[in-house]
């Protein structure tokens, strides 16, 4: 099969997610985005480790995902207390900490 | 000679000094003074016996060396030494440190910015510090030393100074900083110059000496190196932060500023310039000398608008290092040495100036403008009297040391330039005005009513400036000693760097018009 | 040019006719209260110490043949740097010999004279400190073997003066006079010192001994600037035109300073240094010019001033001033003339001692009133002081056989010898010498009293009197004494040399027209100040008049070509450096400060537009990316 497809589809993941990022503002689903860009790459990672023919793209990929898994695990604590004490998931809202 | 570690010991005495001082129990005002007095009478002591061993007719280059590797990766090693000029400088740092302890006894109360030992502390760092940096002769080491010694200087000033003394002290860091940050530059480059030409890159200033570099280089690596002491010295243009330091610090404290520390920045052109960049400081020795030329009527003529005789004081500094980076650029011997013999006088004058203005601060209100003050010689006529004397130095009467510096340099230039010397001549007569309207303004004429009727000075206080009085005199009259070390040593700079103008030997009928080599 | 002999016998002890005032000195001023008893007394001595060294000196040079009385003495060497030297040496030859009597004794006299002046002042042990100051730094100008030490003490003497007119510092008017004599002093001093660096560059040292031995390897210009050079600083301490606006303000000192310092010796050190120079001017002709022009000049400033002034000791300085330009005037006549400037220095430092020293006693007993308009009728109440004044006031106008006469009429006679246009000059200034020095008597010690209420004139006591009585002997038969028994001329010639050119008239008619129009002079200011009675107000006067009151406006022009353009220079460049550097440098951090606040604004704190500004950044670099690849 054509590692190119992977490739691509690894770029639509990719922009689906940037783009929920950017327009969604519940928390809950700017962090799956985030999480479907991880993704994207991870399939890039992998996919052009099976084309170079070695593993170092593979192992990359573990990293993303442990790293993924630490950011869920700190991500969605914040997010629960930050709904805790504004009794909203909206990420416009806490906007203090700016100039 | 002996093989004691002459260098070493004076830097690590007054760090040690400084240990022990900022140990001590914070209520223990009087001991820290003491400890402080004490380690930096040993420090001068150690200084005097060293300058005993000196010998003024030795062949090597630098005495009492000592030298260890320190990161050998980049050629970096601690190796000090001096020569005549180092030591005089080290000798002056020596001097007026002790001098400064016992005059700025009671300056600084607990609920100033900082501690009172704080204070005692920072002046025996900025001690060692001063006496590194004249003793280095690996460039790195200088230029750390050169860097280290900001900190002491930016707490001494924004901790113990005057109420706009944040200001001052952060204006001066950014100064002294973007200026070392050229030096910095350069430094790397010349490091790696020396890399090219020798496959092994190296700071050791003998070594550095030796280069053959390229004209064009020069001229580049020099403009850091410039900066970098154009600014500490300073020179005009870069002199603003001066007035504002010197207003807001202590007096002891810019006496060590402008007394010592911003020698570095002549003594820098003198170490490094000339003898690193010999093409490059012929090529810009015009520029150079017409900032001076500028500095020495610019800083005379601000200096007789000032009411604040701290800033006028610093004004009249900057005059007077125009005179000294004069005589450096002209690269006749009576130039040079004059200027070394100047930085010691400056050091002297400075410090009696800013000592005395400093005990008439303290006995009405702290205030700094000539205006509040008035017949003072009514109420207290020694303060008048070494207030006269130190205005006198600062104005080159013959037969004080100042004059000596001031008319070799004066005759340095005219040597080489002729109308550079007449115009620089000229100087003269604008230190008189400004030095004599301050006297004229505080100390005689009718008392002014607003005056309290206070004392004279005190025991300590004459303690403090009958030696710089003295010293100011006997080395007027009999200069010996420092030119004996002087001269040796400026010969050699001036031989190394091949820039020696030698005037046309007596032939009367060609030496009236300016003669250029 | 005459050996140098080495200082043997009496001679070793030169450096003590320096060190004793200077020891003096130290003491009186150092020694602080506790010296207050007996400190005037020691200064009182240690000068004396130096006149009976220097008498014994001047039998030791006595001693010995003419071409062996240059004596040189080497303490160490003082300055050296490279080729340049300059020693703390001392040389005593005939004419630093007459300066050392001239300073020691007179010096000496006043001295004794201040014990009487100055006993009421709280302050007088200062007062003699800084008089011995003056001493020693005048006879270290005068002993110097090179320049730059005459230079010492060239600013050691402008130091003294600087201190002694600022005595009463109280004053703000003391102050502010202080003050400008030493800095015009010091503009006078920048010639000076250019001489000095003009003559090591063109001969290698600046020792009197090599530059006068090489005078002939030098080019004329070379030379004429050092003439020139030299001549600005001797304008400058001696007050000739144009930086003659101090010494009329130096009268704020106390009188036996005026005497002493303005009068007597160290405005007669511009004499000094231009015949010591004689070997400079005689091969610089247009230099030696100039100085006949500016003695000329100052000759009538001087007199005309002293005409008009009413303060008497301001029309004594006016006439010092005159005096001073003849002794310039004939210095720069050259070797017809440099033996009479020192001849004329001698007899005017004498008897214008004299006549200050009177003008002090005269104050003395009228309760420190210097205006003339408020004296009169005094010759009867004081009656030393009128006989030594009158010594005096017949020495200066020249009426023989008083020493003025003597040393005058050489000059004016040494004018006929190059020139009857100056020889008429000074003749005519001769005339106004007997005006003013006429009104000056008529309106002291003559007329009607006019006396201010509760004023008690008397006369003073003995310890000022006593100086007065021997200056006044010393007015009388000075001038005989060393004309004909010292026989100044040959004294002095192997220093300065001596010639003489014939004059197209006898001498004797040249001493007879000068002895008719001083008389005239003398007879108009009898008539108009002794005959008809002297207005207590000052009348308006002539325009002549009025300029002169007001010191011929040299403080306005100084005031406008130099003092208000420098105060302006000054504001303005502080202005300049507050606003323009330092406003440039605070101006950077302003702006960086600026930058700054603008840039954090971008900073919302809401996530999605950070992730925003992400997005757009990954878009820039990719496409940079594609650019580069492209190209």
């Amino acid at each position: 099969m054509n590692p190119s497809n992977y490739i691509l589809l690894s770029a639509v993941l990719f922009s689906i997610g940037a783009i929920g990022v950017l327009v969604r503002r519940n928390a809950i689903i700017v962090f799956m985005s985030v999480e479907l860009m991880l993704n994207a790459a991870n399939l890039a990672f992998v996919t052009f480790a099976r084309m170079n023919g070695n593993l170092d793209g593979q192992v990359v990929a573990f990293f993303v995902m442990v790293v993924a898994a630490a950011e869920v695990v700190i991500g969605l604590a914040i997010i629960v207390t930050i709904f805790r004490t504004r009794r909203s998931a909206s990420i416009d809202e806490p906007s203090l900490l700016k100039y | 000679m002996s093989t004691f570690p002459w260098l070493t010991a004076l830097g690590v005495l007054p760090l040690l000094g400084s240990i022990v001082v900022a140990l001590l129990p914070r209520a223990k005002h009087t001991l820290a003074k003491q400890v402080a007095l004490a380690v930096s009478a040993l420090t001068l002591l150690l200084t005097v016996v060293m300058a005993l061993e000196f010998q003024g007719d030795s062949t090597e280059p630098f005495q009492f060396v000592e030298s260890y590797p320190w990161i050998p990766t980049f050629g970096i090693n601690y190796s000090v030494g001096v020569d005549g000029i180092g030591l005089v400088l080290i000798a002056l740092a020596a001097t007026l440190v002790p001098i400064v302890i016992i005059a700025g006894w009671n300056d600084v109360q607990e609920d100033d910015g900082g501690s009172v030992k704080g204070y005692f502390a920072l002046v025996l760092v900025l001690e060692a510090l001063m006496i590194g940096v004249f003793s280095a002769t690996d460039l790195f080491l200088f230029y750390v030393y050169f860097e280290v010694m900001l900190i002491p200087v930016y707490f001494l000033i924004g901790r113990y100074g005057g109420p706009q003394r944040a200001y001052a002290a952060v204006k001066f860091l950014i100064y002294s900083l973007v200026g070392g940050l050229f030096m910095l530059a350069s430094l790397i480059g010349l490091w790696v110059v020396s890399r090219d030409e020798t496959g092994q890159g190296t700071f050791d200033y003998l070594s550095l000496v030796e280069l053959n570099i390229d004209p064009n280089t020069q001229k580049l690596l020099f403009l850091g190196f410039f900066f970098a002491f154009a600014i500490k010295a300073p020179l005009w243009p870069f002199h603003t932060w001066l007035p504002d330091a010197a207003a807001q610090a202590k007096p002891g404290t810019s006496v060590l500023l402008i007394g010592v520390l911003d020698k570095v920045g002549t003594f820098g052109m003198i170490r490094y310039l000339l003898p690193i960049f010999p093409a490059a400081s012929d090529f810009y020795a015009p520029v150079v000398i017409g900032m001076a030329l500028i500095g020495i009527f610019y800083g005379g003529y601000v200096a007789l608008n000032q009411n604040n005789m701290k800033r006028l004081f610093a004004y009249s500094s900057m005059s007077h290092f125009g005179f000294i980076a004069l005589g450096i650029f002209v690269f006749t011997e009576q130039g040079v040495s004059g200027s070394v013999v100047y930085m010691v006088a400056h050091g002297l004058s400075t410090a009696a100036l800013f000592l005395t203005a400093g005990f008439l601060m303290a006995r009405f209100k702290d205030s700094a403008l000539i205006s509040s003050y008035g017949g003072v010689n009514k109420i207290a006529p020694v303060l008048a009297g070494f207030f006269l004397v130190a205005s006198l130095s600062s104005l080159a009467l013959p037969g004080m040391v100042s004059f000596t510096g001031e008319f070799l340099v004066i005759l340095g230039a005219f040597e080489r330039y002729m109308w550079v010397g007449a115009i620089a001549t000229l100087g003269i007569v604008l230190t008189a005005a400004y030095v004599l309207r301050v006297y004229q303004r505080t100390m005689t004429g009718p008392l002014n009513p607003d005056l309290p009727q206070f004392v004279d000075l005190k025991a300590r206080e004459i303690t403090a400036l009958v030696p710089i009085a003295v010293l100011t005199i006997a080395l007027g009259i009999m200069p010996a000693p420092i030119l004996n070390v002087i001269n040796p040593a400026v010969e050699r700079t001036l031989e190394i760097s091949e820039l020696k103008y030698e005037r046309v030997a007596s032939d009367a009928t060609t030496s009236s018009e300016g003669v250029t080599p | 040019m005459t050996e140098l002999m080495p200082a043997e016998g009496v001679f070793s002890l030169i450096w003590l006719l320096i060190a004793l005032p200077l020891a003096g000195a130290i003491v009186l001023l150092f020694g602080g209260r506790r010296t207050n008893s007996w400190g005037p007394y020691l200064g009182v001595l240690t000068v004396s110490a130096s006149a009976v060294l220097g008498v014994l000196m001047l039998l030791g040079l006595l001693d010995r043949p003419a071409e062996e009385r240059t004596v040189e003495q080497t303490l160490f060497t003082w300055v050296f740097v490279g080729d340049f030297q300059a020693d703390m040496a001392f040389q005593l030859d005939q004419l630093s010999m007459v300066f050392v009597l001239l300073i020691t004794i007179v010096g000496a006299l006043i001295h004794v004279y201040s014990l009487g002046y100055m006993s009421h002042d709280p302050d007088r042990r200062k007062f003699f400190g800084y008089l011995n100051l003056f001493v020693a730094a005048m006879l270290l100008l005068v002993l110097a073997n090179n320049y730059l030490l005459v230079y010492v003490g060239w600013e050691g003497v402008g130091l003294a003066s600087f201190l002694l007119i600022g005595f009463w510092q109280a004053k703000p008017s003391a102050a502010a006079a202080a003050k400008k004599a030493f800095i015009i002093n010091r503009v006078g001093d920048v010639g000076l010192s250019l001489a000095i660096m003009l003559m090591f560059v063109t001969f290698g040292s600046v020792s009197f001994d090599d530059v006068f031995r090489s005078t002939s390897e030098a080019s004329e210009g070379t030379l004429t600037a050092i003439g020139l050079l030299l001549l600005l600083a001797a304008a400058g301490k001696s007050a000739q035109f144009p930086l003659q606006a101090w010494l009329l303000d130096a009268m704020e000192g106390p009188t036996p300073v005026s005497a002493l310092i303005h009068a007597a010796t160290m405005v007669t050190a511009g004499v000094y240094l231009i015949v010591r120079s004689n070997a400079i001017y005689n091969a610089a002709v247009w230099a030696a010019t100039a100085v006949v022009i500016v003695g000329l000049i100052t000759i009538f400033m001087g007199a005309i001033i002293g005409s008009a002034k009413d303060d008497i000791k301001k029309s004594l300085a006016g006439s010092t001033m005159s005096q001073i330009g003849y002794m310039i005037f004939a210095a720069g006549l050259g070797p017809i003339g440099y033996v009479f400037a020192i001849f004329h220095l001698l007899t005017h430092g004498v008897f214008k001692a004299g006549l200050f020293l009177g003008a002090g006693s005269v104050m003395h007993g009228m309760n420190d009133n210097v205006n003339m308009r408020r004296y009169g009728a005094l010759k009867g109440l004081m009656v030393i002081t009128f006989i030594t004044f009158m010594a005096g006031y017949l020495a200066i106008i020249g009426i023989p056989p008083f020493s003025g006469f003597w040393s005058k009429d050489e000059i004016i006679h040494a004018a006929f010898e190059r020139n009857a246009l100056i020889g008429i000059a000074t003749i005519l200034a001769a005339g106004i010498t007997g005006f003013y020095m006429t009104r000056m008597i008529a309106m002291t010690f003559f007329g009607k009293p006019r006396w201010e209420e509760g004023v008690h004139p008397h006369e003073s006591p003995a310890v000022m009197t006593i100086p007065l009585i021997i200056l006044a002997l010393g007015s009388t038969f000075m001038g005989m004494a060393l004309l004909f028994w010292g026989n100044i001329e040959s004294w002095l010639e192997p220093v300065t040399g001596f010639a003489s050119e014939p004059t197209p008239l006898p001498t004797m008619f040249y001493i007879g027209v000068t002895l008719v129009v001083v008389i005239i002079g003398a007879v108009i200011g009898w008539i108009t100040y002794g005959v008809k009675p002297v207005p207590i107000d000052p009348p308006h006067g002539s325009w002549l008049t009025r300029a002169a009151r007001k010191d011929l406006y040299g403080d306005a022009v100084n005031d406008v070509l130099v003092v208000q353009p420098s105060l302006a220079t000054a504001r303005y460049l502080s202005w300049f450096d507050d606003k323009g550097i330092d406003g440039f440098v605070n101006g950077i951090a302003r702006w960086v400060g600026l930058l700054a606040n603008t840039l954090r604004r971008t900073q919302s704190g809401l996530v999605r537009s950070y992730a925003l500004s992400m997005v757009g950044g990954v878009f820039v670099v990719v496409l940079a990316l594609l650019l580069v690849r492209m190209n």
